[in-house]
């Protein structure tokens, strides 16, 4: 390509040592020493040995680079040698993208599995995109006109669900001279020449960004709007905003990934991005396996239109697994400044911050707590804030909502990684063992959980039904009491309560099993739409509200439980689906009419 | 030692810089590779194996996989092979019983195959895995129903000292098979650090059940050299990948016990001086054991499968201990054998609510199992963590002062550990009795508290109490 995109990282005017000079001089497993190295940059991208292992400088002394090779070492002689490439670790970012599916630094792995076979070889090299494939163009400027960073030159049909658009680079701005026509072009087809004060430049549907570095915005907007994800617990009582971040802690089995799975099936963000970081081959296999058969509830087109994977496998090399979080909110960040509001799931920043105290052991760095290099939070907070609410350069609106896993040792939140990830992210998920051991799935604690986006995105629920605030409040009061009632009971049993405080006990119970609990694989309950879920609400705070207003006037707790509607209440998820709505209203009609004829019996008394 | 059929390139050093441990340093060495082989030679010239775990263009940090009695500074000689470990492969090797670096230990000769395979792997291209989901009929009830096996899978078996974890992988073995097909499994069993009437169990049991034609061995037991043990997974999982994806078997590979695994890989770390992580394991133990775990699975296009049983001893009975923590971070689940109900005389003493299969949900119910077998299971889970909060209640109010429903509950947990968790050991249970079973012991409860199940499935299957 002719055209180079980033000025602040061209390559420098020191010319690469010749081949001969540069050569490795130690290896200890992926981070190898090389010599001759006088006048490389950090973080650019090195082939070392005969087999063109894919590594990066992260070191630089006098003539010796420390170099993080993503590719396992073994075999590696001192002396071989290293070739480098002048240029930062950088994504190709054009059509082609979606739906497919990467390794930690954007190999193709439908390709790489077409040309090598089942098995990762080393040293593997596939094109991130298809550039012979023809795209249809169709441009949305004219020469002549001036164009600035940012702005849309044209738009490709990538996918029936994403219009992609072309934007001018972010460092490109000036007259248009001349533009493709509407048409077929591949990506390496000039479709732009722009003059700039620089002098002209040519441009394809292509650009080229380097990982580590956030691509540039105009501003930060406010988060005003939900991130709608269909599971009642986090869409009701802990939302989380277009633009927001959240974690989900949880030890093993409480159901992590298969809640990722649940947000990246229904939410409804334009894009997804699922970043597979050192988790389980399976899992991601699930996820190739059901995204094209899932149709999202909008627009009804399979979910793989709008979804793009990276998988860095657990067995994968460690440092491609370091970076594999970069390359995905890359990814995102471009497709936000199109416009559009992406969702990035990171599974599981947790083993990203391992990824990151194994290779800073290797370069025998000073550890700090639990042997985590001391840079982690600084690490995690530049990951984190690359999200957000935004005004994009050309001038549009765009977010990126991050949404990351953590997986404490032993399940304890007061590890580093759950600890400093706190303070960066705003929605806190907290996953549960003994939830989980009960099978009550999603197991997010609702007492351990939090959300600070609940002022922000209140506007929007209001208009949807303005008793939401105090239904949600109802609700969560509920919880908390039961869960002190629940500690007395644990001491001399719930007998001994009053009826007015065991139903308390009966309501949460009803809460548990009719609305916190949501079946992943149940075909009416995996995805409730907000109407459902505020109705589903509706139903059981009024049930609480009736119920212990008659248990004032005298009737035992037993004639509540005995009602006919209260089994109906609680089956109420799974029987009625998101467009049975009046259903639902017709239940509240038959309870209401229930409690109505208690309620008769007791005023005669 | 010529049975690696190594290249000899000739060139040894004599003498070493420093022998720490099970480490080497020798120095002044040209052309070796990093975690290349080598052979060192003591005073006498007898060879042991050893790999390169840090190379410079001054010194070679060599891990002596035999131990390092009896080696001396001055008179070891070291010779570097030219490639990293190697395992020669064929299907001829079913039947024979090697040591934890795959030579023969039933004084056959060593198996003859041009096919040689280096015992790290590769990683599997995720888009080129098959989603494992074909039911594996254990015929034990506790793993059937409530965390059920399906081909490719990793399940490991998280156990303490003293429980039954050897009785229940053999059970699993002898009975393990698909509903459909009559295929049995070859089986891979590597034993790392294990003693010696352990390993004599299994190869015992493997004889009587006639399976011993279908087995390979690899036994580095626990007066081998420690070092050693970190090699023996490698090699019993190369041979697996071997069966199931060159000749096509489904390969069950049985792995005891990590905990000792783990334990060298502590030791070797700590004489390279590594900064150590929790307990002292070193930082990498998670990534390390994902290299062995991972390799399990299915290929598209590809006959055979890889479904991993390893077994680990949990410290102290501690499943937050690093090595069943980690484990369980990256297996698909886990089998835990509970001491309490072990002392209460129930076997498989497999612990009803920590336990959990990840990939149940795509190998049962309609079209694998039977329909109502995902509802039932989590049923069944919801009932058995009530009773475990009603008996914590019972210890503080004593059984009286329990609500009659409580007491019902009480009677359910009861009966559903000695029915549906309890069997013999030969009882080889199909997956309908399971269920039936199953279904007998929920209709213990008012069909009212059966929140998790449909109206239809209660219709067809709750036992109304008429008898």
């Amino acid at each position: 390509m002719s055209v180079t995109t980033i000025p602040q990282h061209t390559p420098s005017p020191v010319q690469p040592a010749s081949a001969e000079s540069a050569k490795v001089v130690r290896v200890s497993g992926p981070i190898v020493t090389a010599s001759g190295m006088y006048g490389a940059q950090m973080y650019e991208v090195v082939e070392v040995g005969d087999q063109g292992l894919i590594g990066e400088i992260v070191r630089l002394s006098g003539d010796l680079a420390t170099i993080q090779v993503y590719e396992n070492t073994n075999m590696l002689r001192p002396g071989a040698p290293v070739r480098r490439t002048a240029a930062p670790l950088s994504l190709q970012l054009g059509p082609g993208l979606i739906g497919n599916i990467y390794d930690g630094i954007q190999r193709s792995l439908p390709a790489m599995h077409q040309a090598s076979g089942a098995w990762i070889e080393r040293g593997a090299k596939v094109p991130p995109l298809d550039d012979r494939k023809p795209r249809t163009f169709q441009p949305a400027v004219t020469p002549g006109q001036p164009v600035m960073a940012g702005q849309v030159l044209g738009e490709v049909p990538e996918t029936p669900l994403i219009r992609h658009r072309i934007l001018v680079p972010p460092d490109v701005s000036g007259t248009l001279r001349t533009v493709a026509s509407a048409g077929s072009y591949t990506l390496q087809d000039v479709i732009a020449v722009v003059d700039t004060p620089k002098g002209p430049r040519q441009l394809t549907m292509v650009q080229q960004w380097p990982v580590r570095v956030p691509r540039p915005i105009h501003g930060r907007r406010r988060i005003a709007e939900p991130l709608v994800t269909g599971q009642r617990i986090i869409d009701t009582l802990f939302p989380i905003g277009k633009g927001g971040a959240a974690a989900i802690p949880g030890g093993f089995g409480t159901g992590k990934t298969i809640t990722q799975h649940q947000l990246a099936k229904w939410s409804n963000a334009d894009l997804i991005v699922y970043v597979g970081c050192g988790e389980r081959g399976n899992e991601m296999t699930d996820v190739l396996r059901e995204f094209p058969e899932i149709e999202d509830p909008e627009t009804g087109r399979p979910l793989i239109e709008r979804t793009i994977l990276i998988a860095n496998t657990s067995n994968m090399p460690v440092a491609a697994r370091e970076v594999s979080i970069y390359t995905g909110i890359t990814l995102a960040e471009y497709y936000r400044d199109q416009g559009r509001h992406v969702a990035v799931f990171a599974d599981s920043t947790s083993r990203w911050a391992e990824a990151l105290r194994e290779l800073a052991a290797r370069l025998e760095e000073m550890p700090a707590e639990e042997g985590f290099p001391a840079s982690l939070a600084t690490r995690l907070a530049q990951f984190y804030e690359r999200g957000g609410a935004v005004t994009t350069l050309g001038g549009q609106e765009g977010s990126i909502t991050i949404v990351g896993a953590v997986s404490p040792p032993g399940g304890d939140f007061s590890e580093p990684v759950t600890q400093h990830t706190r303070r960066f992210i705003r929605c806190f998920w907290a996953l549960d063992t003994d939830l989980a051991n009960a099978r009550h799935y999603p197991s997010v604690h609702w007492l351990r959980s939090y959300s600070e986006y609940v002022e922000d995105v209140r506007a929007w629920w209001e208009l949807r039904s303005p008793q939401w605030t105090e239904v949600r409040q109802e609700t969560i009061e509920i919880l908390q009491r039961e869960d002190r009632l629940q500690q007395i009971v644990k001491l001399v049993g719930p007998d001994v309560l009053p009826d007015s405080q065991r139903m308390i006990l009966l309501t949460a119970d009803i809460l548990r099993d009719g609305f916190l609990t949501q079946s992943a694989f149940d075909e009416k309950d995996m995805y409730c739409h907000p109407d459902r879920q505020l109705a589903l609400l509706r139903l059981i705070v009024t049930l609480h509200r009736r119920a212990s207003q008659i248990i004032q006037a005298g009737a035992p707790l037993v004639r509540v439980r005995e009602l006919p509607c209260v089994p109906k209440i609680i089956r109420a998820k799974q029987a009625f689906g998101n467009d049975e709505l009046e259903a639902l209203a017709a239940l509240e009609d038959e309870m209401n009419q229930q409690f109505d004829d208690l309620e008769r019996e007791y005023e005669r008394d | 030692m010529i049975e690696f059929g190594v290249r000899d390139r000739g060139l040894q050093y004599v003498g070493t810089q420093r022998i720490d441990g099970p480490l080497l340093v020798v120095q002044r060495v040209r052309d070796v590779g990093f975690d290349e082989i080598v052979e060192v030679l003591d005073a006498e010239g007898k060879p042991r194996l050893g790999r390169v775990l840090d190379i410079s263009d001054r010194q070679a940090v060599v891990q002596v996989l035999e131990g390092t009695t009896g080696l001396a500074n001055q008179s070891t000689r070291v010779r570097f092979l030219g490639e990293s470990f190697m395992l020669p492969v064929t299907p001829c090797m079913l039947g024979r019983v090697f040591d934890g670096l795959g030579r023969p230990m039933d004084g056959g000769p060593p198996p003859l195959s041009a096919d040689r395979r280096d015992i790290n792997g590769l990683a599997i291209n995720p888009h080129a895995r098959q989603y494992p989901r074909e039911f594996i009929q254990t015929g034990l009830s506790a793993i059937d129903g409530m965390n059920a096996l399906v081909r490719g899978q990793k399940l490991p078996i998280f156990s303490g000292n003293g429980l039954p974890h050897d009785r229940v992988a053999a059970q699993i073995v002898r009975q393990a098979r698909l509903l459909d097909e009559s295929v049995s499994f070859s089986i891979v069993f590597g034993a790392m650090g294990v003693k010696h009437d352990v390993a004599e169990y299994f190869i015992r049991n493997f004889q009587e059940s006639g399976a011993l034609g279908r087995v390979v061995v690899f036994l580095s037991l626990a007066d081998a050299p420690s070092v050693e043990r970190l090699l023996t997974p490698r090699v019993a999982l190369t041979m697996a990948e071997h069966l199931a994806f060159d000749c096509h078997q489904h390969v069950l590979v049985l792995l005891t016990d990590m905990t000792n695994y783990c334990e060298s890989l502590r030791e070797v770390g700590t004489a390279r001086g590594e900064i150590p992580g929790r307990k002292g394991y070193p930082g990498y133990l998670y990534s390390d054991l994902a290299s062995l775990y991972e390799r399990a699975g299915r290929i598209v296009h590809s006959q055979g499968s890889v479904t991993q049983m390893a077994i680990l001893t949990m410290p102290a009975d501690d499943i937050s201990h690093p090595v069943p923590d980690l484990t369980g971070y990256i297996t698909e689940g886990q089998i835990v054998l509970d001491r309490a109900l072990h002392q209460r005389g129930i076997y498989p003493p497999i612990a009803g609510l920590p336990s959990l299969s990840r990939l149940m949900k795509d190998g049962v119910g309609k079209g694998y199992t039977r329909g109502d077998h995902p509802t039932l299971a989590s049923q069944l889970f919801a009932c058995y963590a009530y009773v475990k909060r009603v008996r914590s209640l019972v210890d503080v109010v004593g059984e009286e002062e329990l609500s009659l429903l409580d007491k019902e509950y009480l009677r359910f947990g009861d009966l559903f550990e000695r029915r549906f968790l309890h069997q013999e050991e030969t009882e080889n249970r199909s997956i309908e009795t399971t269920l039936e079973i199953g279904w007998d012991v929920l209709s213990t409860l008012p069909r009212d508290e059966l929140h998790r199940l449909s109206d239809e499935l209660l219709d067809q299957y709750y036992r109304t109490k008429q008898e």
